[in-house]
């Protein structure tokens, strides 16, 4: 078998996207980490406190603090490499595909940060 | 190629989806579903940082009959989401390949996403 790769191209296995298998693996990764996180959440959002107070003293607690900042981050890490996948399955037009994935990553960019500010702001009390 | 009368092979309309297949689109779907409900995760959160009146206001909505049915929405499609995508993490490990471990793990899928959203709901009421 002839191989026209470089002998530099085939060590790194980056392939031609340049970024190897790391969306596959970082789509996993962040799987892995909200399998916990998700059982977790779920009960928490059934059982909403409708008193602001109650939530404050609870996203306030260092361990929930902590909990849901790597919640919103993963979440958005998450859905931003999944949307990826379904834009360029079903987007042919190269470029519609373009500004629907910039839209789409700029969205997930943008949620998750006001959701770890959010949380921040809660935490610390302002 | 200007023969376009050749016959062609029976196309997604006219198969009957098996399981799997139905499983494997829905996780897609539910996936988007997430993507977007997800937003009501951000909402709670900053409603509750920017002010009490504000979080109040958000949660007497999401106490009414259409909050409430938005909810139980919400979690279903996050464990259908979840139960799945632990069903390809044992895929992504070489697991559960075989035809009938396929079908079963299925069923369980399914039976699983109802579990957990009727055990979500009935602890979340009473607590």
């Amino acid at each position: 078998m002839s191989d026209l790769r470089t002998p530099l191209a085939r060590v790194k296995g980056l392939g031609s996207a340049r970024d190897g298998t790391s969306h596959f693996w970082h789509q996993r990764l962040t799987a892995l980490l909200l399998v916990p996180l998700v059982l977790w959440i779920g009960f928490c959002i059934a059982a909403l406190p409708a008193e602001h107070g109650t939530l404050v003293n609870w996203v306030q607690q260092p361990l929930v603090t902590v909990a849901l900042l790597l919640l919103v981050i993963a979440v958005f890490y998450h859905a931003q490499l999944g949307l990826q996948v379904v834009i360029e399955d079903y987007f042919s037009s190269h470029a519609r595909r373009t500004v629907v994935l910039l839209l789409s990553n700029l969205l997930c960019l943008l949620f998750g940060t006001v959701g770890v500010v959010s949380v921040l702001k809660i935490a610390f009390g302002a | 190629m200007s023969n376009n009368n050749h016959p062609v092979s029976p196309h997604l309309q006219i198969y009957r989806l098996p399981l799997t297949a139905l499983l494997s689109i829905t996780h897609r779907i539910t996936g988007v579903i997430l993507a977007i409900g997800s937003l009501l995760l951000v909402w709670i959160l900053s409603a509750a940082a920017h002010s009490a009146e504000y979080y109040a206001m958000l949660a007497t909505h999401l106490q009414a009959w259409y909050g409430q049915v938005f909810l139980l929405g919400f979690l279903f499609s996050l464990y259908l989401h979840f139960c799945s995508g632990i069903r390809h993490l044992f895929w992504d490990v070489g697991y559960g390949f075989e035809l009938e471990t396929v079908d079963l793990t299925a069923r369980l899928v399914i039976v699983m996403a109802l579990v957990l959203t009727a055990a979500t709901w009935i602890v979340g009421r009473a607590g």
